[in-house]
């Protein structure tokens, strides 16, 4: 195949090139970003809870005495589990993805306060109803669950699982087990970690790690009251937490349940990362709406040239052209303005990220997502001309001798 | 003349309706996808307040001397703890202010035997409601010695108010919140601005607030924050007294400076009450102290995320592709015909008159465009709306600045596509034109 007849060709609709090109650059350029954009989402709403989301569920009630938490507490844990297809029912303070939980500095020394992290505080068989999985260390035992005294929200000094990440950031490199911080009078001694455990409500911009938790063990009393883990086979949650909802009425008259925050995981998980979702969302329609646009402008264009050049085209097989070297001729044409675009595109897309860098604080373009919006593109460009091509393939070789 | 013009353009078009349909829709996807991210980050972005946006700060001190570790950029909390709001608020220095902090009651429907059921509720000080004209419906706000004197008095939503009520005027009723009687003083207008300003951790969603009840009532009451304690720092004394004595930040502190002078003023004040902290004991630091209006707020607390932004950027670089491509179909299509023109131009046509008939062919594309674009924005932000829910009510009114620039840079945009091919069109000499034929 010969570049330079199409060059020639090409230098006659210098103009309509240049645009259709400038059109594909600014495709590729915005193609490339989104797409970081899209997975910057999607990765932002897949941080680990660290929890069996699909089989849990949150019951949560307000509305009652401080001297009332025992019964509250005992009808709950009985009425919910007496529900056909619960598991097991435990008292937590929060939930991921639920309301907000206890947040507070620590401090290793006793004098300086730095990390802001969460608390868990729940009763015994929480770890395992939540399925935390352990790293290295051991789950609390029975005799590590004690009593909370007045308002106190953790014991006087209490045996905790903390996650991985938090053990990196308070002793990089050495081993968590067994090393002690405090918060305000309360200590904890670290008896085990574990991989993953999310804060309830993390936010990109916040204080605070994504897994910087501690899970404190407690009896159920005092200030561990009011919410409640449910653990039921993925299939019945739903059934289950519809039930327990209803249940609460009659369970513990007067109490108020929380519409809002009674759900179950993976709900409250949709809800909260939903303004992520509709942004995903928006970001591909856009993509799909330019990749559709560009490719109509192929066709539109390309249609046109082969609509132009009729005559010419029976010229050329009357001449002895065959029908391939036609179609060749059209594809090799929207290679190359294609390719001319993408190089100018290539280029903008590392500027336009750049800016984005400096004044949206959005992170490097990772290099490996050009290939792929320069492949997009070839292929879009190719699939588009594919229909004028075989239009221009199919003149016959007598329009040669027609006249216009 | 320009009605002639114009029915020899559609004639033209309607010959290749195929290629005037993909300029008019790409035009117009074009403009419905960046008219509908601009009005959404509009409202997003908007102070549902605008006269009052530079006269409402939100002062912040730092209690914590953390240093560099500490929340955001300036290390500094977005809230007040309980020792440094009703300090501020006991000085009196602006013109009006509020403490204010979100909590919960169980409400208990009057007359009736409907189980309690949980409300958002807001503790501010009288000013509030002037400060954020906030629209009453029945009765007022309750009184500065109401403030004083921690009284029991409450205002309702309108919502509330529809739900216990039936809507009915219950200004002077009793109502139970918890296990206390407070009397209704008023009942507000619908009122729920986007984003919720005053209180940013939540800005688009979260509870709406039914019931207003005077500040000093519910510290009187023990009322804790429906978000928790709030990020503390130093060790927190045991019980309610502590927590009024701890340096947990979890109350918003608002007040009204309409003039510079005020504000600088006040600027003074918040330093100076921090180096008598200092003076005193209480801070082991030097002063740190911010004080943002309500358009600074916004930006600081990251109200309209990058994401938001970008999103804009992204949806009018698609435009400029859609308005590319419409302008490169535009000039194939003149230039083909260039043999109509040669000869209209033998037969007696001036050059302007081809000029002229060639724009008005790219108007009628640029004003179709431009219609199908403002019918997609429409249906763009109904579908917004179905998948964001109520709570973005604002998105219902389009800008209609906005829908005028984008209009007439669509509309010109095609104009200016048009004007390169026809005046090469112009160019066209007719011998030569028609010889070629």
């Amino acid at each position: 195949m010969q570049i330079q007849p199409i060059l020639a060709a090409l230098k006659q609709h210098k103009l309509a090139t240049f645009l259709i090109a400038m059109e594909i650059a600014l495709a590729c350029a915005v193609l490339v970003n989104a797409l970081s954009l899209i997975v910057n989402r999607l990765s932002a709403m897949h941080i680990l809870s660290g929890v069996d989301e699909a089989s849990l569920g949150t019951i949560v009630v307000t509305g009652f005495e401080p001297q009332q938490v025992n019964d509250l507490n005992a009808r709950m844990i009985t009425g919910l589990r007496a529900i056909p297809g619960v598991e097991s029912v435990d008292v937590i303070t929060s939930v991921p993805f639920g309301g907000r939980g206890l947040v507070s500095g620590i401090t290793l020394d006793r004098k300086h306060y730095d990390s802001v992290i969460e608390f868990y505080v729940g009763s015994p068989g929480t770890p395992e109803a939540l399925g935390l999985k352990l790293v290295a260390g051991s789950v609390p035992s029975t005799d590590d669950y004690q009593p909370l005294v007045g308002r106190d929200y953790f014991p006087a000094s209490s045996r905790v699982l903390i996650t991985r990440a938090l053990a990196g950031r308070l002793w990089p490199d050495r081993n968590p087990l067994g090393k002690e911080f405090w918060m305000a009078k309360w200590q904890f001694r670290v008896s085990g970690v574990v991989a993953n455990l999310a804060v309830s409500r993390y936010t990109e911009y916040g204080e605070r790690g994504a897994e910087w938790c501690v899970f404190v063990p407690a009896l159920p009393g005092g200030q561990l009251a009011g919410t409640y883990i449910i653990r039921a086979q993925p299939r019945q949650l739903d059934r289950v937490m519809v039930a327990a909802r209803a249940a609460v009425a009659k369970i513990a008259p007067g109490v108020v349940l929380d519409e809002e925050d009674s759900h179950t995981i993976s709900f409250l998980r949709a809800r909260f990362f939903q303004a992520d979702r509709t942004m995903a969302g928006v970001l591909v329609g856009v993509i799909v709406a330019l990749l559709a646009v560009t490719a109509f402008g192929i066709v539109g264009l390309a249609s046109f040239w082969v609509a132009q050049r009729r005559k010419q085209i029976g010229i050329r097989r009357a001449l002895g052209a065959m029908r391939m070297d036609i179609l060749r001729y059209f594809q090799t044409e929207n290679f190359l303005i294609v390719s001319f675009g993408i190089a100018i595109g290539v280029a903008l897309a590392i500027v336009i990220n750049l800016v984005l860098m400096k004044f949206f604080e959005v992170p490097r373009l990772p290099p490996w997502y050009l290939p792929i919006g320069v492949v997009v593109l070839w292929l879009l460009g190719q699939l588009a001309v594919l229909w004028p091509a075989l239009r221009a393939a199919s003149v016959p070789p007598a329009e040669a001798t027609r006249t216009v | 003349m320009f009605g002639y013009y114009l029915h020899l353009a559609l004639r033209s078009l309607r010959r290749s309706p195929a290629l005037t349909a993909l300029m008019i829709v790409a035009i117009g996807v074009g403009i419905g996808a960046a008219m509908t991210t601009l009005t959404v980050f509009r409202a997003m972005a908007a102070d549902p307040i605008a006269e009052h946006a530079t006269q409402l700060f939100a002062p912040q001190i730092d209690a914590w001397g953390l240093g560099p570790s500490g929340p955001n950029p300036d290390h500094l909390s977005n809230q007040l703890d309980y020792i440094d709001a009703t300090a501020l608020m006991r000085a009196h220095t602006g013109e009006r202010q509020t403490v204010l902090y979100k909590t919960q009651f169980a409400v208990w429907p009057p007359q009736s035997q409907l189980p309690p059921y949980k409300a958002g509720a807001r503790a501010a000080y009288a000013d509030f409601f002037r400060m954020f004209d906030v629209p009453f419906r029945y009765g007022g706000p309750w009184s500065s010695a109401d403030d004083q004197g921690r009284v029991r008095v409450v205002v309702l939503s309108h919502e509330l108010n529809e739900r216990l009520f039936g809507g009915a005027n219950s200004v002077g009723r009793v109502l139970r919140l918890d296990d206390d009687a407070f009397r209704i003083v008023g009942v507000l207008a619908h009122w729920d601005p986007v984003p919720r300003y005053y209180d940013l951790r939540d800005a688009f969603g979260g509870t709406s607030e039914d019931v207003f009840l005077p500040f000093t009532t519910a510290i009187d009451l023990h009322k804790h924050s429906s978000e928790g304690g709030g990020p503390c720092v130093a060790p927190t004394p045991p019980g309610w007294e502590g927590l009024l004595r701890s340096d947990c930040t979890w109350l918003q502190f608002w007040v009204a400076l309409p003039t510079h002078t005020e504000v600088a003023r006040y600027r003074a004040y918040l330093s100076d009450y921090a180096a008598e902290q200092q003076r005193i004991g209480r801070f082991h630091w030097p002063p740190h102290v911010q004080l943002r209006n309500v358009r600074q707020w916004l930006v600081y607390c990251h109200v309209v995320s990058n994401e938001s932004r970008i999103l804009v950027l992204v949806s009018f670089s698609f435009l400029l592709v859609c308005l590319l491509n419409a302008m490169g179909l535009m000039l194939a299509r003149i230039m083909r015909r260039a043999g109509d023109i040669g000869i209209r131009r033998a037969l007696g046509a001036a050059r302007a008159m081809v000029f002229a008939q060639c724009l008005i062919e790219a108007l009628v594309i640029g004003v179709v465009g431009a219609l199908l674009g403002l019918a997609l924005t429409a249906l763009g932000l109904t579908a917004l709306r179905a998948e964001l829910g109520s709570d973005m009510q604002v998105l219902s009114h389009m800008d209609a600045a906005d829908m005028l620039l984008t209009v007439a840079v669509a509309i010109v945009a095609t104009i200016l596509a048009g004007l390169y091919p026809t005046w090469r069109a112009t160019r066209v000499q007719p011998a030569w034109q028609l010889k070629a034929q």
